[in-house]
């Protein structure tokens, strides 16, 4: 198994989080906006779980909610995973801070994983600030991440590039992109998405193709390399964003799975917050 | 211009005083062909030097055939390594290796023989001089981009066969001096020395040269030689064919590295003694796997390995794991538990940190990788390393305009900007359309963004201008390597005549891999370090801990040379002395061509006749190359220098951390020298290159970089091969049979872009092409033949997929602008057929009757995974027109997970890569699909 694939690479492991009641009146959030329907959203999740468990044949890992740590079901911040190494961030809200927990780090290591923890505290990093190409990683620069904890990204992941973008309408990098292939980047049409690619494509020596997703959103969507399954993406449903959902539809080599994602979207949370994917075999 | 002037009036005076006959030189050359004397004379001296007396008195005769045809200004248009290769092959004496242990005698012979080939040349040397002289000058009133008229100048130099004499060997010291200093003190020493000493004698300087396998070689020079002979040297020594990859460091100040420039000589540049150097790769091919020899490939993997130990190339601990794997692996072979116990990994060194760790998940790794030969294992281990990010990026301590500490990085595709490991910006090549220095800092031109007007200029802060000039060189010449067809000509026009004239003058990566294709030996027999150690213990000598070692301290300088060395030595000796028996590699690659050598047809390969149906799911691209050679008139390319005006200041997008400066004019007064550093080539305090002042003939095109936007995909559906992107490069040789000289100029003589039916199409590349001369230009080309007029007949390939029908001919042909579409109808479900043939106009050659005559054929075939390729090389003459034509048969076998496209273009790609002289004449897509269902997943 070589270590530097040409994309992202296969899934086989996933850690996911259940999420505590508290998801509902103390998450942070951007903006206010309608409360979080619990059973829902709980609902929501299951499904989100199930289909990655039962129809994609993943082992998932899933750890106890924390009424204490109310944004604990978004796993996708708390650290990145690349190959046979996990880093363990430090968010930049402080409230979360709390989430990379020693369960957390168990869970990981019982994945054979290397993991390393950042340490440095002037360093903040949100797991939804990275994007990883299968080449290269691309870190936003946003209120909750900054220089210092990409440069400890960088010195994790040594074997790959990491490039910086600024991020400023939006909460994290990924809250308007996300990899829809191995060599496919989703983006969002807003101004702010459309500049964060065009940065993204001066840093890279690599040229990658783009789908441009009417919603911000809606680009953010879960894509896995499945064994016997291939390309899979699990992408917003067509009742939440009708227009973007068609776009996605064209993606002919993909199995695609809507997943509705309405209550805990009103929590900033999207499709990739909620799940860490790993792609080693557990016996290595 | 103060420099040039007052070394002009010395060297004039000299000139008279001196020999009557010299005193023609042109002005703006005078320090420069001064210093050509003297390197000529380096390679007089040499040549009589170490020939072995019975030879020694046909050299002159041979030489005196040679310069008439030379001074006749034909080898102008020779490609610089092709002249390189002709004159190291007569200058350098083949058992040079074994002359060195005879020094005395060696001095003494020369003497002896000197005199009379002096007097011999003189006379006859004297009046071609005039002629070349003539010639270069003419050649100069136009401002000439093409590079081929450099190497002329330098052939012009070698037939100056006066002789100096010697200088003493106190000039080393003064050389730290300024330039024109270290002119006039040459005169003045020449005048007063050369009435008494007429014989000769040749001091020689002892170099050493680490090599990457830790060993050292050491030969004498002659004192005054150009780097390129030291270098020439170090490969024959190495066995090295493709060794324009390679370089020579050596170091100032301990850290600070500089490349030996091989067209200037050695003692100009290095200013300490002893004279030692170190081999190393220069340019990091980014794709490894297209080095044509196994032994290039090696050199790489050492280098490699240095650069990991070293730090300078991090790596991930499951990386260093799996080099180091294959490490083990090339290095000992297969894992074997009795013969490799617990410790023997502790003797390599994989990282600078190893950790047991570390080591055991080596031999982990080490244990998968049986039955890999040591090639395969390099080759896997190259094609991890070259994934790497920091694989062949040449770092710079710099500070951007806020005094912040970045770090710029020089690499194939362009320029990066780092700030503590990250990356924060990047400007490729394209984008870049001006590089300079100006004392200590450096300052790029960029092209302005989408939607900004201006261009701007980015200033960076280096630590001393030294360090400002070595970067600026370090571009000049990865730009040059990477992107150009053939290398420029240092730019004699009045705007640079302020600052360095450096310009790369090696062979660009076109150039390289196109010899290299003609590389025609039996992989040579090398050994690794630890085929050493076998070898070793056979002979009954103890294993080596000390080789072994060699890896550990790969980043030390030394490792002393031993009485292994010697073994070593003798065994590459062996492999030249083959080399030497009759057979052809002893001439250059290209001469084999151009000579018509080679002998016999070897094969009759598949050639144009992709027509035939595939096997299914198969696809078959048949290019065929032609290389015409005609009796064409110079052609010859005025450059307008950009001028330099104020520039503009203009942010930067995308998180630009590095303000623009205003610049202002360049003012004359700058080259007064501050400084009291040495080596000429470093006191200039200003250069300028500009990357694309000649890029409309010789940039490499199909580069993908500089459109950044990326393609936007329409659905991801299976791809079916529809087009094909091919530059069409035009070469015109002037051929003289009598006499092997050729010349040749390469210029794009039309550019064909291609069209395709889904939305995903080459149009970027085709943008690309064309955004140096027009950038707005937007290409229409969906299903409908339009035409871009570039430079002279555009060639267009389109074609459309018409929704309905199966299976389809279509045949364009653009000699009349007529287009045939035949399309049958047949009954096929299963099966997509699809050939596309393009052909170019003006090739009629093949199709004619007159044959011509065959001088050579040959058939070379090549596997990768998907793709198998066949070239076929044929070479006749007919009515004096030599024609050399490839054709190239590839075969991309996959199933859909292979993108066809993009193995297609690949395909192409490297065929133009190899050949950029060539013209493509005729593509033929044979494509067979199987149907797939849309339903399916």
């Amino acid at each position: 198994e070589h270590c530097l694939g040409p994309g992202p690479m296969a899934t086989f492991h996933a850690v996911v989080r259940a999420l505590p009641e508290s998801v509902c009146q103390q998450a942070l959030r951007v903006e206010k906006g309608g409360a979080v329907d619990f059973a829902r959203a709980e609902r929501e999740h299951q499904l989100y779980v199930g289909v990655l468990r039962h129809k994609l044949g993943l082992q998932v890992l899933e750890l106890p909610a924390d009424e204490s740590l109310p944004d604990c079901v978004f796993v996708e911040d708390a650290a990145v995973v690349c190959e046979e190494t996990a880093l363990l961030t430090r968010p930049g809200a402080p409230s979360r801070r709390k989430e990379v927990t020693e369960a957390m780090k168990i869970a990981l290591e019982s994945l054979n994983l290397n993991v390393v923890e950042m340490t440095d505290e002037n360093a903040t990093l949100d797991g939804g600030d990275v994007l990883f190409t299968g080449r290269e990683f691309f870190v936003g620069l946003s209120k909750r991440t900054n220089q210092r904890g990409a440069e400890i990204l960088a010195d994790t992941f040594k074997d790959y590039a990491v490039s910086t973008v600024p991020v400023h309408d939006s909460l994290h990098l990924k809250s308007f992109c996300s990899m829809a292939g191995p060599n496919l980047i989703a983006i969002g049409s807003s101004e702010g998405a459309q500049k964060a690619l065009k940065t993204m494509q001066q840093m890279s020596d690599h040229r990658y193709d783009k789908l441009t997703i009417p919603d911000d959103a809606a680009a953010n969507c879960l894509y896995l390399n499945i064994p016997n399954k291939g390309h899979v993406l699990l992408h917003r449903a067509p009742e939440e964003y009708p227009e973007s959902a068609k776009v996605f539809e064209k993606l002919k080599d993909h199995m695609l799975i809507p997943i509705a994602n309405i209550e805990l979207q009103k929590v900033d949370g999207a499709l990739t917050c909620c799940c860490i994917l790993i792609n080693k075999t557990s016996e290595l | 211009m103060t420099t040039e002037v007052g070394s002009e009036a010395e060297v004039k005076k000299e000139a008279e005083k001196l020999e009557p006959d010299t005193a023609k030189e042109k002005p703006e050359e005078a320090s420069e062909s001064l210093e050509n004397q003297k390197t000529e004379e380096t390679e007089e001296t040499q040549d009589s030097s170490s020939s072995p007396v019975p030879t020694s008195q046909s050299s002159p005769t041979s030489r005196k055939e040679r310069d008439p045809s030379e001074g006749k200004g034909i080898s102008r248009f020779l490609p610089p390594w092709l002249k390189k290769q002709k004159s190291y092959s007569i200058a350098e004496p083949k058992d040079e290796a074994k002359k060195k242990a005879e020094g005395d005698e060696h001095v003494e012979e020369c003497e002896r023989q000197l005199p009379e080939e002096v007097a011999e040349l003189k006379g006859e040397a004297a009046a071609e001089n005039h002629q070349t002289k003539t010639d270069d000058k003419e050649e100069e009133k136009h401002s000439v981009s093409s590079a081929e008229t450099q190497p002329a100048k330098e052939d012009s130099k070698e037939i100056e066969v006066e002789k100096v004499t010697e200088e003493p060997e106190e000039k080393l010291e003064e050389e730290t001096g300024k330039r024109e200093t270290k002119e006039v003190q040459t005169t003045e020493i020449k005048m007063e020395k050369a009435p008494q000493k007429a014989p000769k004698k040749i001091k020689t300087v002892q170099c050493k040269v680490m090599l990457l396998d830790g060993t050292e070689y050491s030969c004498d020079l002659e004192k005054r030689a150009k780097g390129q002979v030291l270098f020439d040297r170090v490969c024959e020594h190495l066995n090295l064919l493709e060794k324009d990859y390679f370089g020579l460091l050596f170091y100032e100040n301990s850290d600070q590295k500089n490349w030996l420039d091989s067209s200037k000589e050695i003692k100009r540049q290095i200013r300490n003694f002893p004279w030692l150097f170190t081999f190393h790769v220069k340019f990091y091919p980014p794709d490894p796997s297209q080095l044509t020899e196994d032994i290039t490939r090696y050199f790489l993997c050492l280098q490699l390995r240095q650069d990991i130990v070293s730090g300078r190339l991090p790596c991930s601990f499951v990386t260093h794991a799996l080099l180091g794997s294959y490490t083990l692996q090339a290095e000992l072979g297969d894992y074997d538990p009795e013969e490799h116990n617990s410790d023997y990994i502790s003797e390599f060194q994989f990282a600078p940190n190893q950790t047991k760790e570390m080591e055991d998940k080596v031999v982990e790794l080490h244990k998968t990788h049986r039955g890999l030969t040591p090639a395969q294992a390099d080759s896997q281990f190259l094609e991890n390393a070259k994934r790497l990010s920091m694989y062949g990026v040449d770092l710079h301590h710099a500070k951007d305009s806020e005094g912040v500490d970045i770090m710029l990085g020089v690499c194939a595709n362009g320029l990066l900007i780092y700030k503590d490991r990250l990356r924060i910006n990047r400007f490729a090549w394209p984008k870049i359309l001006k590089i300079s220095y100006k004392r200590s800092n450096f300052y790029i031109k960029v092209r302005p963004a989408e939607l900004e007007q201006f261009e701007s200029t980015i200033g960076f802060k280096l630590p001393n201008h030294r360090a400002a000039k070595r970067l600026w060189k370090v571009c000049v010449e990865h730009h040059t390597f990477f992107r150009l067809i053939s290398p420029e000509q240092p730019a004699k026009g009045k705007f640079l005549t302020l600052g360095s004239k450096f310009r790369y003058s090696g062979r660009t990566q076109a150039q390289t891999r196109q010899a290299s294709n003609l590389i025609d030996r039996p992989a040579p027999y090398f050994e690794r370090t630890s085929s050493k150690r076998i070898s070793r213990s056979l002979d009954g000598a103890p294993v080596g801990i000390t080789d072994q070692s060699l890896l550990r301290d790969l980043s030390a300088t030394a490792a002393g040379p031993t009485g292994d060395e010697a073994a070593v030595l003798a065994k590459l000796k062996n492999g030249e002395s083959r080399e030497e028996d009759g057979s052809p590699i002893k001439s250059p690659p290209l001469e084999l061509t151009q000579d018509g050598k080679k002998v016999g047809p070897r094969a009759e390969g598949p050639c144009s006749g992709a027509r035939d149906a595939d096997k299914s799911s198969h696809e078959t691209l048949s290019v065929v190359e032609e290389k015409k050679r005609a009796e064409v008139g110079i052609e010859e390319t005025v450059v307008i220098n950009e001028i330099n005006e104020g520039k503009i200041q203009v942010a930067i997008d995308g998180g630009e951390p590095c303000k623009v400066e205003q610049l202002s004019k360049k003012d004359s007064s700058s080259t007064s020298s501050e400084s009291s550093s040495s080596s000429e080539s470093e006191d200039e305090e200003v250069g300028e290159y500009q990357p694309y002042h000649r890029v409309t003939e010789d940039v490499i095109r199909e580069e993908k970089e500089g459109n950044e936007d990326a393609k936007e995909v329409e659905g991801y559906t299976a791809k079916v091969v529809q087009c094909v992107e091919s530059v069409i490069e035009g070469s015109k040789e002037k051929v003289s049979i009598g006499h092997a000289q050729v010349a040749e100029e390469s210029l794009v003589e039309g550019n064909a872009v291609s069209g395709t039916p889904e939305e995903k199409s080459f149009t970027e590349e085709a943008k690309q092409d064309l955004r140096e001369e027009r950038e707005e230009e937007q290409l229409k080309i969906n299903g409908d033949l339009s035409h871009i007029g570039i430079d002279v007949k555009p060639q267009i390939i389109c074609c459309s997929e018409p929704p309905v029908v199966k299976t389809e001919m279509v045949t364009i042909s653009d000699a009349t602008q007529r287009t045939e579409i035949s399309t049958k109808e047949v009954p096929i479900v299963q099966t997509e057929t699809k050939t596309i043939t393009y052909e170019s106009p003006q090739l009629d050659g093949s199709a004619g009757g007159d044959a011509g005559v065959l001088l050579s054929a040959q058939t070379i075939t090549s596997e990768s995974v998907s793709t198998t390729t066949t070239t076929h090389i044929t070479k006749t003459v007919k009515g004096g027109v030599s024609e050399t034509r490839i054709e190239k048969r590839i075969v991309i076998t996959g199933d859909a997970d292979i993108d066809h496209d993009q193995a297609l273009a690949q395909a192409i790609k490297e065929a133009k890569e190899q050949h950029p002289d060539m013209s493509v004449t005729r593509v033929v897509v044979h494509k067979e699909t199987e149907l797939a269902e849309e339903d399916e997943g």
